[in-house]
């Protein structure tokens, strides 16, 4: 293909970032990487993300896709080796319910976690941990959920899942249990072993800092 | 069950539900509907979307798809000979799928703030409501509609809120043609056809839907 120019701009902790570092690590695309400091977003980020001013937004020969999901497809379409999403439509349309269970169910009761102590925040444990168990039953056996390669929902879930790990480090919060979630468990152990997958973690050191910084001011806007 | 090999469960006032069946009808697929009530919800629902538990749910040969916008892209994929709602350029594509998201993200939660709540809350909504407008009406810009000269995906997602703007504007005693006369007439262009015409139920029953609904719900 000609010269072409990606430019992805991101924020090194954002799982919506990195899923899309590693769609284009595995498609072996090159592209610019421009950190944002989301605290002072820049104005070529406000200029391609209007809309929402956000991250992730992938810039294509001067055109801006917005929305880490609507990046990943348009990734698969532009760039067809190494293919993420299935071919059939049916298994597409249960990649795609899973990746929207994700992002609209399992993440925001994640969050809630946060500001909740005690009881309540026992509760919402468990409410994840029971939203949780559908993609523990989903993997069912393989070794991933795309099958036997990774695939758009181990690219979705699997940032997801690291972010609920590290997190417990900080806050001793255990989403993932591997008494409970053993099939998910093992997928993440998985990934981990593989290269493009661990070049797209974000920092250990940094991630933690990261999540106590957030800790922090939680807190002090609570008070 | 009849040996159907496409069946829609479905509602007659959700937005979500119209969507799927401007797509079927789009594409002329045949197809079993069966309306639930969502007070007394059926086995088959249960069975066929345990996970949400809501309509629509699209079924195609025993096989279920939630979520309207999953279920229209696998409408478009599946039967993809006829009448394509997606573009096959990429980047048009990634636009419509934003954009269809945009519409998830913002119109229907603001609309339901518009007839379930009251004062500043309302006014928020209204506001916001007519901004998100704005700026779809913005983005058709001159073309007949969001699909260029062709109806496409972006017109399957919005339209079906048309048969709601009765009753927004009642409820929040506003009009949304003063603010949005473009997006109107796209409406009213989009209603000419008969995928649309067939699937969107009268606006004044859809205003009586909600007026129960907020009976029921103990909302003045």
């Amino acid at each position: 293909m000609a010269e072409q120019e990606v430019i992805l701009f991101g924020m090194c902790i954002s799982p919506f970032s990195r899923r899309i570092e590693l769609a284009l690590k595995i498609k072996g695309i090159q592209y610019q990487y421009i950190e944002e400091d989301l605290s002072n977003k820049s104005p070529l980020l406000l200029k391609y993300n209007p809309v929402h001013k956000k991250v992730p937004v992938l810039v294509h020969n001067g055109k801006p896709i917005a929305e880490s999901l609507v990046i990943l497809e348009y990734i698969d379409e532009t760039w067809q080796n190494n293919p993420i999403l299935p071919k059939d439509p049916y298994s597409r349309a249960i990649a795609r319910f899973w990746a929207k269970f994700v992002e609209e169910k399992i993440l925001p009761t994640a969050l809630k976690t946060i500001a909740a102590e005690g009881k309540e925040q026992e509760q919402i444990i468990e409410q994840v941990y029971q939203k949780l168990n559908f993609l523990e039953n989903e993997l069912n056996g393989k070794d991933f959920f795309g099958g036997g390669s990774i695939g758009y929902l181990d690219i979705v879930v699997f940032f997801i899942a690291r972010a609920f790990q590290v997190n417990q480090e900080v806050t001793q919060v255990e989403l993932i249990s591997k008494e409970k979630l053993p099939a998910i468990c093992k997928w993440i152990e998985k990934l981990l072993k593989i290269d493009v997958v661990n070049e797209c973690i974000p920092p250990r050191e940094k991630h933690i800092a990261f999540i106590r910084a957030h800790l922090e001011a939680a807190k002090s806007s609570s008070n | 069950m009849a040996n159907a090999e496409v069946v829609l469960l479905d509602f007659w006032p959700s937005p979500f539900g119209m969507r799927v069946r401007i797509a079927l009808a789009e594409k002329g697929i045949k197809y079993e509907y069966k309306e639930e009530d969502l007070q007394n919800k059926s086995a088959l629902l249960l069975q066929m979307n345990p996970v949400h538990k809501k309509i629509p749910v699209l079924i195609h040969n025993g096989k279920p798809v939630a979520e309207s916008l999953i279920a229209v892209q696998y409408i478009d994929e599946a039967w993809k000979d006829k009448a394509p709602l997606l573009p096959s350029d990429p980047y048009l594509r990634a636009q419509a799928k934003f954009w269809a998201d945009f519409v998830d993200k913002k119109i229907y939660a603001l609309g339901r703030k518009i007839w379930a709540t009251k004062g500043e809350e309302q006014e928020a909504a209204k506001k916001e409501f007519i901004e998100s407008l704005k700026l779809m009406e913005g983005k058709l810009g001159e073309k007949p509609y969001f699909g260029g000269e062709s109806f496409g995906y972006v017109d399957v997602v919005l339209v079906p809120f048309y048969s709601w703007f009765y009753a927004y504007e009642v409820f929040g005693n506003f009009s949304i043609e003063a603010e949005c006369p473009k997006l109107i007439q796209w409406a009213k262009r989009c209603s000419e056809k008969e995928s649309v015409l067939k699937s969107l139920p009268d606006h004044k029953k859809v205003h009586g839907f909600v007026l129960e609904l907020k009976k029921r719900l103990g909302i003045e």
